[in-house]
């Protein structure tokens, strides 16, 4: 078991989701209840990284990361340092991969509210504020949680977008996923038997709680 | 007559034609009846803050709702309204008690429990107060709703179909609620609706709507005598709806009398104390007509009056309209008795009311 790895897996996860979790909140939302010019061309957009080849979209945020880009210039500048194989340009990765599975979740927990329940607020004397605060978000949470916990297992086993943008750099970019694959590279079978078994284990622990938190919906709606 | 609580003009040509003005007076029962499509939900939209129509004005209470010459429009919550969603719309995470508190918040907070309690008890749901949405009734639901509008002691009370969801027996209990509530409210109370029987039960007063227009105002009395309106006129056994008081209940004849303008009427046991002010609805197609009063039948109404119009219907049928004393009746007969009985405008004639045919609207 590479624990580095592990670990470095658990933050990368913990990271996206944190980093997510208001974008999610606030695009889902708005996609959900503004009609806007070009909403359908935003919400194929959105769900792109679902169908792009993970190679493909790793390929291109290299490109963006990378030294001869106006972003990788930038960030050098500032920062000097590259976002190419580096953990924070691997979170900026993970992030963007995971912007289906966080957004839509939460568009359809807030899609799934009545328009007479949110009006039925406003006519209670509820400020808009209010509204989202006392009655959109309690009965959104369990879409937002699902969207979640979604990311966070979906982190754990990005291989793919991983490889191409952050390599395999103990301690900086060497993920769980990544670590599977160099020990099988290695014939070290044991080792990638138990970290797959890890990674199979949170994956399930993950869908119960996404399961348990829809029936929850289910039972109240009633 | 008082002054208006609150006075609207809506037009608009597009997506939704609205072309109308009204005002609500204290205390009135006014029904917003017409077709599906009519426009009368979004009347009621607007007047909630729902819905901004194109142009008009809406006043309530000296307070300027919207103008759309000063661009001014208030929003539902600034508004002070009660409004009843067809589909009840209650907080599905809340209780029954945190659904009515959530309309509380003009009161300190320290109030809010107690008062909540207090509404639900009006709409005799103490008992259900810690219960959510999903474990109450279809009338329990519209009950908790009809609590929750009333919390922000509206100026204007607005009921969007409340009964629409709910099966007959239900509905005939709540009726019987909702009129045992407007004696205690002082706000007029709006209520839209496609169902004629809610009207006559609960309305003092009509606009008839189509194509977001009134076409047709007046006391329901008038209105249903309008057979000239097809709405009107097709309305579930089209009849006569009058305003009686209970008179005394003959318990050992199991009958009622009960005072009308049409002059005294005598009706199947009500249940209701001497006194009480109520509904009859008699069905046109349960008027008889005769030249004169006759003897050895079984009926028990025989009302003096004179034919005041004569509206010939679709199969060899025609409505008539009966003047007796100050209330017009409506009968429908064939076309073969109008030109037998020579029935025309002018002509006295006796109506024939079984009692049987005289019930309450919605009962």
């Amino acid at each position: 078991m590479d624990w580095e790895a592990f670990l470095l897996s658990i933050e990368l996860g913990i990271g996206t989701v944190l980093g997510l979790a208001p974008i999610a909140l606030w695009a889902g939302r708005a996609l959900a209840y503004r009609d806007f010019r070009g909403k359908g061309f935003v919400e194929a957009l959105v769900a792109l990284p679902l169908l792009l080849p993970p190679t493909v979209v790793g390929f291109y945020l290299l490109v963006a990361f990378g030294r001869h880009s106006p972003l990788g210039q930038a960030v050098e500048a500032l920062t000097g340092q590259l976002l190419a194989f580096s953990f924070e340009g691997l979170l900026i990765a993970s992030i963007l991969v995971n912007i289906p599975f966080a957004f839509q979740p939460v568009q359809r927990a807030f899609e799934a509210i009545e328009p007479s329940v949110r009006e039925a607020g406003a006519v209670s004397g509820l400020t808009p504020w209010q509204v989202f605060l006392r009655i959109e978000l309690p009965l959104a949470w369990p879409g937002m949680v699902t969207g979640l916990v979604l990311t966070f297992a979906h982190t754990l086993g990005e291989f793919g977008v991983v490889l191409m943008v952050g390599g395999s750099i103990p301690g900086e970019t060497r993920t769980i996923a990544i670590a599977i694959y160099d020990r099988v590279q290695a014939f070290d079978d044991r080792s990638a038997g138990i970290m797959a078994a890890t990674l199979l284990a949170l994956s399930i622990a993950a869908l119960g709680i996404t399961n348990t938190l829809s029936r929850r919906i289910g039972r109240r709606r009633g | 007559m008082a002054e208006p609580v609150l006075a609207a003009e809506l037009r608009q040509e597009a997506p939704i034609p609205l072309d109308l003005g009204f005002a609500l007076h204290p205390g009135e029962v006014t029904a917003l009846f017409g077709a599906s499509g009519a426009g009368k939900t979004t009347v009621l939209r607007c007047l909630a803050g729902l819905y901004r129509p194109r142009t008009g004005r809406i006043r309530c209470g000296g307070e300027t709702w919207f103008d759309s010459d000063a661009d001014l429009w208030l929003p539902s919550h600034r508004r002070r309204i009660g409004l009843v969603f067809q589909d009840y719309a209650l907080f599905p995470h809340m209780t029954a008690e945190a659904n009515v508190a959530a309309a509380l918040g003009h009161l300190p907070r320290a109030q809010r429990a107690a008062r909540a309690r207090a509404l639900l008890a009006l709409v005799h749901l103490q008992d259900f107060a810690s219960r959510r949405p999903a474990e109450l009734s279809g009338g329990q639901r519209q009950r908790v709703a009809v609590a929750r509008a009333l919390a922000r002691e509206p100026e204007v009370l607005l009921l969007d179909e409340p009964f629409s969801a709910l099966d007959r027996a239900v509905r005939v209990a709540l009726y019987a609620e909702i009129e045992a509530l407007r004696a205690r409210l002082a706000c007029p109370i709006v209520l839209v609706t496609h169902d004629f029987e809610e009207v006559a039960r609960l309305a003092d007063r009509v606009l008839v709507l189509e194509d977001g227009r009134i076409i047709a105002e007046g006391d329901v009395g008038a209105i249903s005598a309008r057979a000239d309106l097809p709405i009107i006129a097709a309305a579930a056994e089209a009849g006569s709806v009058l305003d009686a008081t209970l008179v005394e209940t003959l318990a050992a004849r199991r009958l009622s009398v009960l005072d009308t303008a049409a002059g005294r009427l005598v009706a199947p046991v009500i249940d209701a104390a001497p006194g009480a002010r109520l509904r009859v609805r008699i069905p046109a197609r349960d008027v008889i007509l005769a030249d004169r009063a006759p003897e050895g039948l079984s009926v028990h109404n025989a009302l003096a009056g004179t034919v005041a119009a004569v509206e010939p219907r679709a199969g060899g049928l025609a409505d008539l309209l009966v003047a007796v004393g100050a209330a017009r009746l409506r009968a429908q007969v064939t076309e073969d008795a109008v030109s037998r009985l020579g029935l025309a405008p002018g002509r006295p004639v006796v109506a024939l009311v079984k009692s049987v045919a005289v019930t309450r609207p919605g009962a």
